[in-house]
């Protein structure tokens, strides 16, 4: 496993999530503050192991969680809820199609804010919703359909930038190589 | 083997969320305020970077400029000490009367300016963080204002930050005024999800007689916001419940979409 691949992942969550709290400008803007960690657990699910997609679920959560007014552990769930499916079936997605990087990015995207919402309500918590939530979940879908496939190059490119490669083992084996003498028959 | 590594994962984070869950409350508070620790740099760091805009600013204003600012606020100063001459004359001669009539003396309210640093990045809460704690004085449903109106109220406090529920989530309850000739009183509650402006006075009398314009003040019940702190105007009011009490809908004064300092008030 790339450990620096699962750094990366774990600092783009942080400063995520930073990010979601500090600007303003989708909120005004489209009426919705937008989540980037469904797209991101998206990517790790497609690119890293099961420790990275744990981690992500929890970390991620919590971070999330600690700058809301959710209670905290609310959000891990959820994030793992959508790794986990993805995981199972990578073999099967055609993930460096961008198209299956949008789609899978707005199913996860759609799907994080329903299930955190589930639990909030079997848990009691009396929220802000409404019909504008409706819009808010399809901007909240639209966008993180958006920034999946943005989120992959961005976080290719990182990793090709600063990460090291794995070494490719060369063809040549010493094993292997064809004795040439003179023998005498 | 991976299927059982699989389930092993699985079972470690759900494990997580369940002990975070049912945590004690106090000890989820402890464990968001080291974790929220964690972004203090960036907070800095972004604090910074704001004000690099105004510093430049200021640093290229011409003399002319400054010289009518000073102007102006020199003006503005004038007055306001005018104000502040007849407003303790004022307090004086309350405080007479309240002696005369045995009335309890009213302590006047500190206020503490705080910034705004963060808002919830979840759609379903109304709250902010403001950059005052526990070091500055600051506790549990202290009220929040700006100089236009009411805020919220402060819901939780760590060191150094604090979380301020503002009016219009539901974990927010005002009780209210109507300033008109009844003095209609009503409760607060959530505001609709895509305009923060607008927020919801229900519970008021079947014979409410409410018209569009007609201000909205705190009440002073319920122990956290003081009387007469302005929150808004009514836009339009509703029979509901088959006549049985009166909706009206209230525009707030304050701004809470695009916050940037307010006052935290100290009794």
């Amino acid at each position: 496993m790339n450990l620096f691949r699962t750094i990366l992942i774990l600092a783009f969550a942080f400063l995520a999530v930073f990010g979601e709290a500090t600007l303003a400008a989708p909120r005004h803007l489209l009426g919705a503050q937008v989540d980037v960690l469904p797209a991101l657990m998206v990517y790790a699910a497609l690119n890293s192991g099961l420790p990275t997609i744990a981690l992500l679920a929890v970390l991620g959560g919590v971070c999330f969680d600690t700058l809301s007014a959710n209670p905290l552990g609310v959000s891990i769930l959820p994030l793992a809820a959508i790794g986990w499916p993805i995981y199972w079936r990578r073999d099967l997605i055609l993930h460096d199609l961008p198209f299956a990087q949008f789609v899978l990015g707005a199913v996860a995207s759609a799907a994080a804010p329903l299930l955190t919402l589930l639990l909030l309500l079997s848990g009691g918590k009396d929220l802000l919703i409404g019909w504008g939530t409706l819009w808010q979940w399809i901007v909240m879908t639209a966008v993180g359909a958006v920034a999946t496939p943005f989120i992959f190059s961005l976080m290719d490119a990182c990793n090709r930038a600063l990460g090291y490669q794995e070494r490719v083992e060369p063809g040549f084996r010493l094993d292997r190589e064809i004795q040439r003498s003179r023998k005498k028959l | 083997m991976l299927k059982q590594k699989n389930y092993l994962a699985l079972g470690a984070v759900v494990l997580a969320a369940i002990i975070l869950l049912s945590l004690p409350s106090r000890a989820t508070a402890r464990l968001k305020l080291s974790v929220g620790s964690w972004f203090l740099p960036l907070f800095g760091l972004a604090g910074a970077a704001q004000q690099l805009p105004a510093d430049l600013a200021d640093s290229v204003l011409s003399r002319r400029e400054l010289l009518h600012q000073v102007d102006s606020l020199r003006r503005e100063n004038q007055q306001l000490r005018s104000q502040a001459v007849q407003g303790v004359a004022i307090a004086r001669e309350n405080d007479q009367l309240r002696a005369l009539f045995n009335w309890q003396r009213q302590s006047p309210w500190r206020l503490k300016l705080a910034n705004v640093v963060m808002r919830d990045p979840a759609n379903w809460w109304r709250t902010v963080q403001i950059d005052l704690g526990t070091r500055d004085g600051l506790r549990e449903n202290l009220p929040v204002i700006t100089d236009a109106g009411l805020v919220g109220r402060v819901s939780s406090v760590s060191l150094t930050r604090a979380q301020v529920i503002l009016v219009g989530d539901p974990n927010c309850r005002v009780s209210a005024i109507v300033e008109n000739a009844s003095r209609d009183m009503g409760v607060l509650l959530a505001g609709g999800t895509l305009d923060t402006s607008l927020v919801e006075l229900t519970y008021l009398a079947s014979s409410a007689n409410l018209k569009p314009g007609q201000g909205v003040i705190t009440s002073g019940l319920g122990g956290i916001f003081p009387k007469g702190i302005p929150i808004g105007q009514v836009v339009d009011s509703r029979s509901v419940e088959y006549g049985l009490y009166t909706d009206a809908r209230v525009k707030l004064n304050a701004n809470l979409g695009s916050l940037e300092q307010v006052w935290v008030l100290f009794p």
